[in-house]
C-alpha cells in the first residue's frame, strides 16, 4: 500500500505486524519475552503464567489428539490474533502472537530459532534454560520482528 | 531418472517423474464432535475414524473431561493473550489434526476434530447449533436442558447423517 504523506510516500505492509514473541524452555519456564508493537503491556508475572499456561496447553493438546503421533499446538486462530508455535527438537517453543491476517510464520519462527542458536547458545556467558539476556539477540530480532515501515526518501 | 534407447537411430530419452509427493495419498476426516453444557458435562459424544484399541468408554468419558478442561484454560489463555477483548477461538491446529470450536452465548460449547487439512468447519458448527440443536433438542418439548442429547432421537440421527455425509468426512485426496 502506498500512502501519501505529506509530500513523502511510505510503504506500509498490510498485515504483517507481529504483536509479541514468548520463548519457553522444556520445563515450562519462560525464558525470553518481547513486544515489537504496541499492545497493552502485560505485568511481569502475567507473562510467566502466560508463558507456563501455554506449555501446559501444549502438552495437553498433544494427548487430546484423536490420531497418534500429534505434535501440540502449531497454530491458533481467534477473531483479534494468530499464535503460531514451533517447538525445537530440544523441546524448546517460540510462540509468536501477531494480527490474524498475519501470512504462515513458520519461515519467521525458523529465523527467530537460527538467531537463539547464533547469538544465544554460542554465548559463551549463557546457561542452558535459563532467561535469555544477550545483547545482541534482543538486536536481531528487532531487525527481524519490529514493524516499523522502512521509509523510502 | 533417464532410460536412453536406440531404435533405428533415434534415441528415446524417457524421463521419469519420481517425485513422491506427487503420489501421496490424504485422507480427509472428520474425527469426533462434542458438545460440551455451560458447566462441563458432556452433552454429546460422536466418533468416527479412530481406531478403537483401548478405548473403553471409562477411557472416552476422561478424554471429555480433559477436552473441556483444555477448552476453559483456553478461553483464559485467550482473554490475557489477545491485545485486544476477544475471549474465543476459531480453531487451532496441530501436526496432525485440527480442532474447530464454537461457543454459543450461552455457554454451549461445540467441538469438531478433523484432519489438519480441512477447510474452517465454522459454517458447519453453526449449522450444528442453529438447524440442529436449537430445532431438534431445544424446541423438543420432552427433552430437558441440561441432559444428554444422545436420547433425543430427532437430534442424534440428522447429527450422524450430517457429519457422515460432509464431504470433508472420509474421502483420499491425490495431490
Amino acid at each position: 500500500i502506498n500512502a501519501e504523506y505529506g509530500g513523502h510516500t511510505k510503504f506500509i505492509e498490510a498485515s504483517m505486524v507481529v504483536y509479541s514473541l514468548y520463548v519457553i524452555s522444556k520445563s515450562g519456564g519462560l525464558i525470553y519475552q518481547q513486544d515489537y508493537d504496541n499492545i497493552p503491556r502485560l505485568g511481569m508475572n502475567e507473562r510467566i503464567l502466560l508463558g507456563s499456561t501455554f506449555h501446559g496447553l501444549h502438552a495437553i493438546t498433544s494427548n487430546l489428539s484423536p490420531v497418534s503421533g500429534s505434535s501440540g499446538i502449531e497454530l491458533l486462530e481467534t477473531d483479534t490474533f494468530k499464535l503460531h508455535c514451533y517447538q525445537t527438537p530440544t523441546g524448546i517453543k517460540f510462540y509468536l502472537i501477531a494480527e490474524p491476517s498475519h501470512p504462515d510464520l513458520f519461515q519467521t519462527l525458523l529465523s527467530i530459532y537460527k538467531c537463539y542458536t547464533d547469538f544465544v547458545l554460542k554465548n559463551p556467558f549463557y546457561e542452558l534454560d535459563q532467561p535469555i539476556r544477550c545483547e545482541l539477540f534482543d538486536v536481531e530480532l528487532e531487525k527481524l520482528l519490529s514493524s516499523s515501515p522502512p521509509s523510502v526518501k | 531418472d533417464r532410460v536412453s534407447t536406440q531404435s533405428t537411430g533415434v534415441h528415446l530419452y524417457c524421463v521419469f517423474r519420481t517425485d513422491r509427493s506427487a503420489r501421496i495419498r490424504r485422507e480427509r476426516m472428520i474425527f469426533n464432535f462434542y458438545i460440551f453444557s455451560r458447566n462441563g458435562t458432556c452433552l454429546y459424544y460422536e466418533e468416527w475414524n479412530i481406531p478403537k484399541e483401548g478405548r473403553t468408554p471409562k477411557a472416552i468419558q476422561e478424554e471429555q473431561k480433559l477436552m473441556f478442561g483444555l477448552l476453559y484454560s483456553l478461553r483464559g489463555f485467550i482473554t490475557k493473550t489477545s491485545p485486544k477483548p476477544c475471549e474465543t477461538f476459531t480453531y487451532y491446529k496441530t501436526s496432525r489434526y485440527k480442532l474447530h470450536y464454537l461457543e454459543t452465548p450461552t455457554g454451549l460449547k461445540f467441538v469438531l476434530n478433523t484432519d489438519k487439512d480441512a477447510p474452517t468447519m465454522t459454517d458447519e458448527l453453526k449449522k450444528l447449533h442453529q438447524e440442529y440443536y436449537v430445532e431438534y433438542a431445544l424446541k423438543n418439548p420432552l427433552y430437558k436442558l441440561g441432559e444428554p442429547l444422545g436420547a433425543c432421537e430427532g437430534f442424534n440421527s440428522r447429527v450422524i447423517n450430517f457429519l457422515t455425509s460432509h464431504p470433508e468426512f472420509k474421502r483420499r485426496v491425490v495431490h
